[in-house]
């Protein structure tokens, strides 16, 4: 200790240290991420903004916007609108269920530590391997399609159903949205304390009561914010659906990616406008569970 | 009490059935590729393609970079921000809420619209160009996992703390980020990495857009080509996915624990 | 003792392997304020727990007010709880936690309100009742779990550790006041604790609790004064345990470190050593009025607290606790003098085995 000068980061050593050759090390860590963010995130945005509203020779218009009402476009932003919902609806209410009975159902933990497993590989196995896996289970030739057929005698497809259509798409994203749900409520589900509904009980409140007036209304901000998260996520998705159906189904991801690829609408300005709507879509997706939650959670800090 | 037992076990078997037999159907397709009996051809022939191992080499090599590139974007970022500008918390939260938000397709248009090979910084110009522009945008799509893993990670240890005990003790910036934080916060990074190499391996859209000869496009090829590879790759994927998040699982377990601040 | 109201009949819990209560029987009359006394695990919360029935007991019966209420549900035994963490509904109001179960009994909006406001002016919260529970302090919290639970007007109240998560002052205000709205309301109270200064200061009986048995019901100073096993004694209250041996039985002579003592309640075939126990308080320093015995030491430790100074005294080979009041006018004593202090032989218990 009779070196204490030796010490780096003394009072001393700070003092008297000329302030300009501190390195700054806080704007130099931070750099890099908003470099990143403003060229991957800002500027392609702004750029896809502004082309949307730009005609072909440059000038400012609102023509791309306008040619959003066209017939095709506006039934792929409903069709994918639709798929979207319902698969993220679905998706929530049977992630919810399913989240409830493992947690507050008292199943055993071993149960749970293995469907909370599940849910991370299920969430992120999407995309086209995912299409494949429900080609092959309910496709044509799809082991459910066939046993159904050969063995109750019920023909899936002459029923009606087909995998390349609104049900059949929906029913494969809820193979990663309820997984997604699964993993974000959980932490909600966890966080009602048990003392809620036993001081719920000893205040007569039967079980039902006690998720219509306590648990449900406390779950509802984080039920929703998932919800509008599995809505993007599906609102988004492509490979899956494309994959499964090539290019024939009507849904707006396939819609644009047709646009990016060669320029099928033959108008790139309304390319921009059709990412731009889908970009408005999800962000008032976002709102709307914004404003309702911000309501809902006037009893949070 | 035991009929709310009942509906958990209802509802846990029903969601176990939809989840279970797709993946059961899948492998039984994969193995029916010779006809009258169950065997492994297809993935024989999988295995057997050069375009497998390249496009499957090609695609767990930018996802490394990716990993690497991510890891250094976001772990000064989060320490520092957390550290010395604590305002600026909520604008990188909704950075990184913003790939959830805008759809990976509309910012691969975006990016070709801007680095086209006639713009300021022509990446798309060249194969190299392409592949860190694809790096780039796989580091957007992992950012909001990377950005939570490593943010949780260093909740829990308590940086501060941490940060102001090594100060006191006379260490510089730079070895308390390399020699506390760095090991302290190594599994929550770990965690992030493998989550990005579980969403970056088998991506399409971007991939296919940007024509990288991505794991993701070849994927897609076979399935429109072949009748039982695609059920053998999905298999595949799948057990690889199911890798990327065991290991998460088993890190978690060598997580460093510090015992959480009551304030 | 007012007339029978809660009888808890040879309650037995079970869990897998090991018997948490073991038959465990006490009766109470109306109006009682009951403390469930003892260390963590000894089975007091799990009683508790079965009264207000979020437990099934493995064995035996509990009565309120005539009524067998074991196998009913705990949303039909009429019963009010108070948590050790609030447990206070944070999506509720502070008014709409108390007038919840007023809901749930279908009472009218306007009498809820009339209600509430009563109960709000009881806990000396008026013009809270907006108010959401995370605005509220853990005491403030408290007295609203407090008169959530009373608001419907329950048969009996449970309160399992209400204090234990509150400030040191609070908690003593706290219990000062849970004591007077209980006083005031006449309500049947069981308080499981493990604060013995909490459990006497607040009770009519005590129920000392251990390994899943009682060692004694009682009054506080029953308890306190005339502790019915070496548990219950070295449990409430501090104690003082004096290693003797035993120089003749018959004229109940002892000697404490080579000091002679005499020991009145000494049994007639009590030999070789000894272990007595007294309260810190019966020790005087030097000489006091009916002390017969005194004893020579050197002062070993002085922890100033405040109003009440503790002396560690050692004997020799025993040491032993003493309180004195702080005197302003003099200097506490220090460490290492010598020192007399003086007890009534009658004060000390002799424990055997």
């Amino acid at each position: 200790m009779d070196d204490i000068e030796a010490w780096p980061g003394t009072m001393t050593d700070t003092n008297t240290a000329p302030h300009s050759r501190r390195i700054p090390w806080d704007a130099l860590a931070v750099a890099p991420f908003i470099v990143f963010a403003v060229m991957f995130l800002f500027l392609p945005t702004l750029s896809l903004i502004g082309a949307a509203f730009t005609d072909r020779q440059g000038h400012f218009t609102f023509d791309n916007i306008v040619g959003l009402g066209a017939g095709q476009i506006v039934s792929a932003y409903w069709i994918s609108i639709r798929i979207s919902g319902a698969s993220a609806l679905l998706g929530a209410l049977i992630g919810l269920a399913i989240t409830l009975a493992i947690i507050r159902g008292r199943l055993p933990a071993p149960l749970r530590s293995a469907v909370m497993t599940f849910s991370g590989v299920a969430s992120n196995f999407a995309g086209v391997p995912l299409a494949f896996a429900f080609i092959a289970t309910l496709g044509r030739l799809g082991l459910v399609t066939i046993i159904l057929r050969t063995v109750f005698g019920f023909d899936l497809y002459r029923s009606g159903f087909n995998l390349l259509s609104f049900w059949g798409l929906t029913l494969t994203y809820l193979y990663f949205q309820i997984p997604l749900m699964i993993l974000i409520i959980a932490p909600a589900v966890d966080g009602l304390k048990k003392e809620w509904s036993e001081a719920a009980q000893m205040l007569g409140a039967s079980p039902w009561q006690f998720w219509r007036y306590i648990g449900l209304p406390i779950l509802w901000p984080s039920f929703l914010g998932t919800l509008s998260l599995l809505f993007a996520n599906a609102f988004g998705a492509i490979a899956t659906a494309w994959a499964l159906t090539g290019s024939n189904l009507n849904i707006v991801t396939v819609l644009l990616y047709n646009q990016i690829r060669g320029d099928a609408l033959q108008n790139p300005g309304l390319g921009a406008a059709l990412a731009l709507g889908m970009i408005l879509i999800t962000s008032l997706a976002n709102i709307i569970y914004l404003v309702v939650a911000n309501r809902a959670e006037r009893w949070m800090k | 009490m035991n009929n709310n037992r009942l509906w958990a076990w209802l509802i846990f078997a029903l969601g176990a059935a939809y989840f279970i037999v797709p993946l059961l159907a899948t492998f039984e397709f994969s193995l029916r590729m010779r006809r009258g009996e169950y065997s492994f051809d297809a993935y024989a022939s999988v295995f057997a393609d050069p375009r497998f191992a390249a496009s499957f080499g090609y695609s767990v090599l930018i996802g490394l970079c990716t990993i690497v590139v991510g890891v250094l974007v976001v772990v000064p970022a989060v320490y520092f921000v957390r550290l010395r500008m604590p305002w600026l918390k909520p604008f990188m939260e909704f950075i990184t809420l913003l790939p959830l938000v805008i759809p990976a397709l509309v910012l691969v248009y975006g990016y070709i619209r801007l680095y086209n090979s006639s713009s300021l910084i022509p990446l798309t110009g060249s194969a190299l160009g392409t592949d860190i522009l694809l790096t780039g945008a796989y580091v957007t799509l992992a950012l909001p996992y990377m950005y939570r893993a490593v943010d949780n990670g260093m909740r829990t240890i308590d940086i501060g703390t941490l940060t102001e005990a090594a100060q006191i003790m006379g260490a510089s910036q730079w070895q308390i980020i390399v020699q506390i934080i760095l090991p302290n916060i190594l599994v929550a990074i770990l965690s992030g990495a493998f989550l990005t190499f579980a969403i970056v391996i088998g991506e399409f859209t971007i991939a296919s857009l940007l024509n990288r000869p991505a794991f993701g496009p070849y994927l897609v090829g076979i399935g429109t080509n072949r009748a039982y590879e695609p059920a053998a790759l999905a298999i595949i994927s799948f057990i690889i996915t199911w890798g990327a998040m065991g290991m998460i699982n088993l890190l978690g377990r060598f997580a460093p624990r510090t015992s959480p601040r009551t304030d | 003792m007012a007339s029978e109201f809660l009888r808890v009949q040879n309650l037995t819990k079970t869990f897998g392997t090991t018997t948490v209560v073991k038959g465990v029987s006490f009766a109470f009359g109306k109006g009682e304020f009951i403390s469930l006394l003892g260390p963590s695990g000894c089975g007091k919360t799990t009683i508790l727990r079965m009264i207000a029935g979020f437990e099934n007991p493995s064995a035996g019966s509990i009565v309120v007010d005539g009524q067998d209420i074991t196998s009913l549900k705990p949303n039909q035994r009429q019963l009010g709880m108070v948590f050790q963490a609030y447990a206070l509904f944070p999506n509720l109001t502070v008014g709409d936690n108390i007038g919840f179960g007023l809901k749930i009994a279908g009472l009218p909006a306007e009498q809820r309100r009339v209600r509430i406001a009563d109960m709000l002016k009881l806990i000396g919260l008026s013009g809270y009742e907006k108010r959401y529970p995370y605005e509220l302090s853990g005491g403030q919290q408290q007295r609203v779990a407090l008169a959530r639970a009373i608001a419907p007007s329950p048969r009996m109240l449970l309160l399992d550790e209400p204090l234990s998560a509150l400030d040191a002052k609070i908690r003593v205000s706290l219990r000062e006041e849970i004591r007077a709205i209980q006083l005031d309301l006449g309500i049947t109270t069981v308080f499981v604790t493990h604060d013995q200064e909490e459990a006497l200061s607040i009770s009519d009986r005590i129920v000392v609790m251990n390994a899943g048995s009682i060692e004694q019901l009682g009054a506080p100073h029953e308890i306190y004064n005339k502790p019915a096993s070496r548990f219950v004694a070295s449990f409430v209250g501090q104690l003082n345990n004096i290693d003797a041996i035993v120089t003749d039985a018959a004229a109940k002579t002892v000697t404490i470190d080579g000091q002679a003592a005499r020991v009145p309640a000494l049994p007639a075939d009590a030999k070789g050593p000894v272990t007595l126990t007294l309260r810190p308080e019966v020790l005087a320093v030097g000489a006091r009025d009916g002390n017969d015995i005194t004893l020579a030491g050197t002062i070993a430790d002085v922890t100033f607290l405040g109003s009440v100074i503790r002396l560690r005294v050692s004997l020799g080979r025993n040491m032993v606790s003493l309180d004195t009041f702080n005197d302003q006018r003099t200097v506490p004593p220090a460490r290492g003098e010598p020192i007399t202090i003086s007890l009534a032989g009658k004060d000390l218990l002799v424990l055997q085995g």
